[in-house]
């Protein structure tokens, strides 16, 4: 802070406030003083406290905002797509099997107007939803047991890391034994490919609570379950949040897998199209099914990360 | 409501520290940080310890909260509660100021309403009012000290230590922030142990400033501060006990030079 902002306080004659050898009765201040004592406090307040952001934006703010990052995406998206049209215009594949952007466009036009489409989206998501849902709740129990119980660390703390790491199409073949073609083949590699990154996120999130927050705890009388509810789990939740982003990720990519490998009969999910796009040679009709999850994935990315920010902002980790 | 309270009850004991000694570890990498302290606080008394770095200040805190046992000795609060101020605010980023003081409250198990109430009245103590839905980064460094000292006078502990509490503040809010602790002392009868290593700060706040030497710590002087209040940190009459016990401070650091 500049030293300029705190003359008023300082020229002001030190006599004038508070002799030194004034004595007063003990319990006993003038309001006179106690008046002078609360400017000076709210005085500071004021100078110490940084000028409040300009939170009202015009219209054609906003709209500058928008267009700063939008731009660069349509950039992208555009140099993408030029690429895509240069390859099919070089005739390395015939188009029946690699087709233009605008074929695949028009094709993904046709199929968002079908009812079909919105069947596939939902069969898909519900299932995404469940299974996350499922690997939050056992990644959770998980996570906590082990931060909390040092055996129980010892014996599979490295395990869940492992887990982690594993291509979750591994367990397909496990799963369609123990379950044959059916929606629990599907839940049980989803949880497995998920639950391992929440509980993961979970453990780093106690591990790193600061070792001071811990003191105020223990200071405040904090113990057993009432630490965890009001210290240790509020203290871990954005490492928690990351732990949920990876894991809605690694669930999403194994919902995938398993709706081209495990196609349960009489459910057309989107992997189930693709497949039956791909047994009928209708390459637009693939490709379209293809941008349609890439857009299912940025968009779920998207709340993810919005949910991330209002965090951050709430903790203060983020300017503006 | 603190005092009303104390007089009802049992009468207050302060704090007896009868020859504690704390070691770390064990064997031959024993580490002896503080060596047969005694001292004693009276109630509604303003203790200022005093000391270089490695004088077992803050672990002598620890013990005295019961956060850390004793190896000798015995550390008597008279089964009263004690309440710890750090040199960081460390209020948790997930609640608001409000909320930062009601957990006080609530690990108590003070009802919601109450909490509220009360929570309300202690910012409004430490001149807060109008701040309680605001989340601590959107306050000052000195603004989230007097938040934690609205979290500590929540517990109506019988005891409040504060470990070099305006530490880490500038100079202008620490001097404010001095008086203000003083009016809250004196307007809820608070007995303080508060640790420093600004002499003048403690000669500006303590009824005595107690001197302990360093590695290990031990108490080498308890110096009864005989000086009208409010003081100011620049009077002279500050300044001249500052120096002197200045010299004496000087004179233990420059011990640990041979």
């Amino acid at each position: 802070m500049p030293a300029e902002t705190r003359l008023p306080a300082e020229t002001q004659p030190p006599g004038e406030t508070r002799p030194p050898s004034e004595t007063r009765p003990p319990d006993q201040t003038p309001p006179k003083g106690r008046d002078e004592a609360a400017d000076q406090v709210a005085g500071l307040d004021v100078l110490e406290l940084a000028p409040p952001a300009d939170r009202d934006r015009t219209l054609g703010q906003y709209a500058a905002r928008i267009w700063a990052s939008a731009w660069p995406k349509a950039l992208a998206i555009a140099l993408a797509l030029a690429a895509w049209q240069l390859v099919v215009l070089s005739g390395w594949r015939p188009e029946f099997i690699l087709p233009p952007p605008s074929d695949v466009a028009a094709e993904l036009r046709d199929i968002v107007r079908s009812g079909d489409f919105y069947g596939a989206v939902l069969i898909t998501m519900r299932r995404a939803v469940v299974g996350f849902l499922l690997a939050v709740a056992i990644g959770t129990l998980v996570g906590i047991a082990v931060a909390r119980f040092r055996p129980l660390r010892a014996a599979i703390g490295s395990l869940i890391t492992g887990l982690q790491t594993m291509p979750s199409i591994i367990w397909f073949p496990l799963a369609i034994l123990l379950f044959q073609l059916s929606e629990s083949a599907i839940l049980f590699v989803v949880v497995l490919g998920a639950a391992p990154s929440v509980a993961n996120g979970l453990i780093s999130g106690i591990d790193y609570v600061p070792p001071l927050w811990l003191r105020v705890g223990d200071v405040l009388g904090m113990r057993g379950p009432a630490r965890y509810r009001h210290l240790i789990l509020p203290a871990a939740l954005p490492s928690f949040v990351s732990g949920l982003k990876q894991g809605w990720a690694f669930s999403w990519r194994s919902l995938m897998a398993g709706e081209l490998l495990v196609i349960v009969p009489g459910t057309l999910s989107i992997g189930a199209r693709l497949q039956a796009a791909r047994d009928l040679t209708e390459a637009p009709l693939l490709m379209a099914y293809i941008v349609v999850v890439l857009v299912i994935g940025i968009l779920i990315d998207v709340l993810f990360n919005a949910a991330d920010t209002a965090l951050r902002r709430r903790w203060g980790l983020l300017s503006g | 409501m603190t005092v009303t309270d104390r007089q009802r009850g049992d009468a207050p004991s302060g704090l007896h520290i009868d020859a504690v000694s704390k070691v770390y570890g064990r064997g031959r990498g024993a580490l002896l940080a503080l060596d047969d302290v005694s001292l004693s606080v009276r109630p509604g008394e303003f203790v200022c310890l005093l000391g270089a770095s490695g004088c077992g200040k803050s672990t002598l805190l620890s013990l005295v909260a019961g956060l850390d046992a004793v190896t000798r000795g015995s550390v008597d609060t008279g089964g009263g509660r004690v309440s710890l101020m750090f040199q960081e605010p460390a209020l948790f980023p997930w609640l608001t100021v409000a909320g930062n003081v009601e957990i006080a409250l609530r690990m108590r198990g003070v009802d919601r309403a109450e909490r509220r109430r009360r929570a309300t009245d202690l910012l409004e103590t430490v001149r807060l009012d109008g701040f309680g839905a605001k989340r601590p980064h959107e306050l000052s460094g000195g603004m989230r000290q007097r938040v934690a000292l609205a979290r500590s006078l929540a517990q109506e502990s019988d005891l409040l230590l504060m470990d070099e509490p305006f530490g880490a503040l500038d100079a202008m809010t620490r001097d404010i922030l001095h008086d203000e602790v003083e009016r809250i002392w004196r307007e809820r009868d608070l007995t303080v142990l508060f640790v420093t290593h600004n002499v003048r700060e403690a000669v500006r706040l303590g009824d005595r400033v107690i001197l302990l030497s360093s590695r290990p710590g031990r108490v080498i002087e308890d110096y009864p501060v005989h000086l009208d209040r409010p003081r100011r940190i620049d009077a002279p009459e500050v300044a001249e006990l500052a120096g002197k016990i200045t010299e004496r401070l000087r004179a233990e650091v420059s011990r640990h030079a041979r």
